[in-house]
């Protein structure tokens, strides 16, 4: 569907904003991309005009670069996008018993290859397989969009699932305490926070167990020798 | 002697809000770069030099060399470009760094940009964890209100800006010339080198790329000295580095140590490999380093030593697997990943990855064939050397480790008509069944 003139002057005025952060106005592509999905949860046929004009280049070109991208939809995906880690240390640390369990628990193909997106038909939950997604002391992950859920078992994960198609409140274990939607998160990936950076934990359990040992046997760096050091 | 294990970079993260600029700062944050400042550009570069700071990414490159590589004086914009695009499966030390202690990384980009005088730099994050995205966005914010970032930074006439720049899904902007071309707003496609982006990187100008742990360690080198840094580690690795353990061990996480610890204290520090099991093969940083086995417990885990011992220091991304996984598995879960990120460019590695994953698939399912592991040795040594980018060479690495050590594993699958292995026992909850 065409944006609407509210919505295209909007946009432009965002658009405006992230192409004068660049020297150069092409290397605005990726969050153009990113804001026209925060529109309408996907890169659509006018999402890549807009773009192309924004910026102009020709669609193919736009097209081109947006196919190239994994986080970069071309089709609507749920409002709640869970992403299951299955790449081979969470796979087999649970991973691929979890993406089964989603599967299944939504009705698809629980060996399915996992890049055909399952979404649900009222549209508020899809599930996909991701690749390592940096969380691998917390494995099995899984992400709601892009936000870390950490330590899942098929049991979790379902009720996840369930949770947030039921419109409960769930709290990612690293990150806010509100979780938001896939366009809101596309929005910050265009560079407009929302205002909950502050919000939850500097790091998880497993991030500090270093840091706790050294503590528990009072090991540290060694202080510098005499030149005002901070330590 | 030095202590088992040195907080540095990680010594923090227990604040609760240690992301925040204030916290930072009363532990002694943006110190390092009042001391920069006050000191000409090149003796920044020459401190860094001194302190023998290698290249936390994985390749091990002498950070200080790098920026000297910079034409100085050459009339054209320089660049920084901050490689914050973590993504190699097992490394996750830059991420938990970004969200608990975003200003460090902030800090250590403004010194970097001084010295090599730059007056844009862009921390390229993946787009994929978006907390860590909010917590640089904040840093940034806080970073410009404070005059640590925009015109005349402290009074030194010295101005900067730094652009968050979120990246959206692909492994293979993690390396640095795809991540340029991707910055520039096209595919990610890797260049070929020469020219290195220290001439011509990003917009064709003198370019800077480091990963996020280098850059985060310079501030600690400005304040407490090069001396004090090179005294940390062994002989040609110098310092300190966060050594992630994952997988099968009873608590992973994150151990900041001097470079050189091995994997025998490392594991005794987390609790040994989880209860009744014992370890079978583990990655030293990352799926593109070849694997080890329980014969390297004491290599120190040093650029030289690990190389040594036939594999590669890498992100020191230590993937630990038990006696319950079966090698064909995760060899082929790493080439698919491969195949995956493939960004297509390269011939060899677009259509070795694609025929590499099917026939290991093939012996997975126990339908393998006499030649495959031959077959396979061969396509491998058709595709290292012969693509642009290091995705290539990574894409035969974890067969080969499994040809390597476990060859009869994998005849065996063969012989069986299948797997051997039951999947469900290597999970995390396999244990309370």
């Amino acid at each position: 569907m065409p944006f609407s003139d509210e919505a295209l002057t909007r946009m432009r005025a965002d658009a405006a904003e992230i192409i004068g952060r660049y020297p150069q106005a092409r290397s605005a592509l990726l969050p153009l991309l990113h804001l026209v999905q925060s529109e309408e949860g996907y890169v659509s046929d006018d999402g890549i005009v807009f773009c192309a004009e924004a910026l102009g280049l020709s669609q193919t070109e736009v097209r081109g670069v947006a196919s190239f991208y994994t986080m970069y939809k071309d089709h609507p995906v749920g409002e709640y996008q869970l992403g299951v880690c299955t790449n081979t240390l969470c796979a087999i640390m649970g991973g691929d018993e979890i993406y089964a369990a989603l599967a299944e628990h939504l009705g698809a193909d629980p060996h399915g290859d996992g890049h055909h997106d399952i979404v649900t038909p009222d549209g508020k939950v899809g599930v996909e397989r991701v690749e390592c997604n940096a969380g691998c002391d917390y494995a099995p992950v899984v992400m709601v969009n892009w936000e870390f859920f950490d330590n899942q078992t098929p049991e979790s994960a379902r009720k996840l699932v369930d949770d947030l198609r039921a419109g409960n409140d769930v709290r990612p274990t690293r990150g806010p305490s509100r979780l938001c939607t896939w366009k809101q998160a596309s929005r910050i990936l265009a560079g407009f926070g929302d205002g909950q950076a502050a919000d939850g934990p500097s790091a998880g359990p497993a991030s500090l167990v270093g840091l706790e040992l050294a503590k528990e046997h009072g090991w540290t760096a060694p202080e510098p020798s005499g030149n005002g050091g901070t330590k | 002697m030095t202590d088992t294990l040195t907080p540095v970079l990680t010594a923090h993260w227990d604040d609760p809000h240690s992301f925040q600029l204030a916290d930072y700062e009363r532990v002694g944050g943006y110190q390092g770069l009042r001391k920069a400042l006050a000191m000409p550009p090149d003796d920044v570069i020459a401190t860094v030099k001194t302190s023998v700071l290698r290249g936390r990414g994985g390749a091990g490159f002498p950070t200080g060399v790098k920026w000297s590589f910079i034409p100085q004086g050459d009339g054209k914009p320089h660049y920084l470009t901050v490689n914050a695009d973590e993504s190699e499966p097992g490394t996750c030390k830059d991420v938990p760094l970004m969200m608990a202690t975003p200003h460090t990384l902030i800090e250590g980009a403004i010194i970097t940009c001084y010295a090599i005088r730059a007056g844009h730099a862009f921390i390229y994050v993946r787009g994929e964890v978006l907390q860590v995205v909010r917590r640089l966005q904040l840093a940034v914010a806080q970073a410009y209100e404070a005059g640590y970032v925009g015109k005349n930074i402290l009074g030194s006439g010295f101005d900067l800006d730094i652009v968050v720049h979120a990246g959206a899904g692909a492994y293979i902007c993690g390396e640095e010339t795809a991540l340029l071309t991707s910055l520039e707003g096209y595919r990610g496609l890797p260049r070929n080198r020469p020219p290195f982006p220290a001439v011509e990187g990003l917009y064709a100008s003198p370019t800077v790329i480091n990963n996020v742990e280098s850059i985060a360690s310079v501030p600690s080198i400005m304040t407490d000295g090069a001396d004090w840094f090179a005294d940390l580690g062994t002989e040609k690795s110098k310092g300190f580095g966060i050594f992630s353990l994952s997988g099968h061990v009873t608590h992973p996480g994150q151990y900041e140590a001097p470079l050189g610890i091995t994997l025998r204290e490392l594991l005794d520090l987390a609790g040994g490999i989880r209860g009744g099991h014992r370890l079978k093969f583990w990655t030293p940083g990352g799926s593109s380093t070849p694997i080890l086995t329980d014969a390297h417990l004491d290599v120190p885990l040093d650029f030289e030593s690990v190389a040594a011992a036939g594999s590669m220091l890498g992100t020191r991304a230590l993937q630990i697997f038990d006696e319950t996984t079966c090698v064909v598995r995760a060899a082929l879960r790493w080439t698919e990943f491969y195949q995956h990120e493939s960004c297509g460019k390269c011939t060899p590695c677009r259509e070795g990855s694609y025929w590499m994953v099917r026939a290991i698939e093939r012996i997975e399912q126990g339908k393998g064939t006499d030649e495959d592991i031959e077959t396979l040795l061969d396509v491998g040594d058709n595709i290292i050397g012969r693509a642009f980018c290091a995705l290539g060479d990574a894409v035969p690495v974890p067969i080969q480790g499994a040809v390597k050590y476990f060859r009869d594993e994998i005849i065996q699958h063969q012989k069986e008509g299948g797997c051997p292995f039951d999947p469900a026992a290597t999970t995390l909850w396999a244990a309370g069944r």
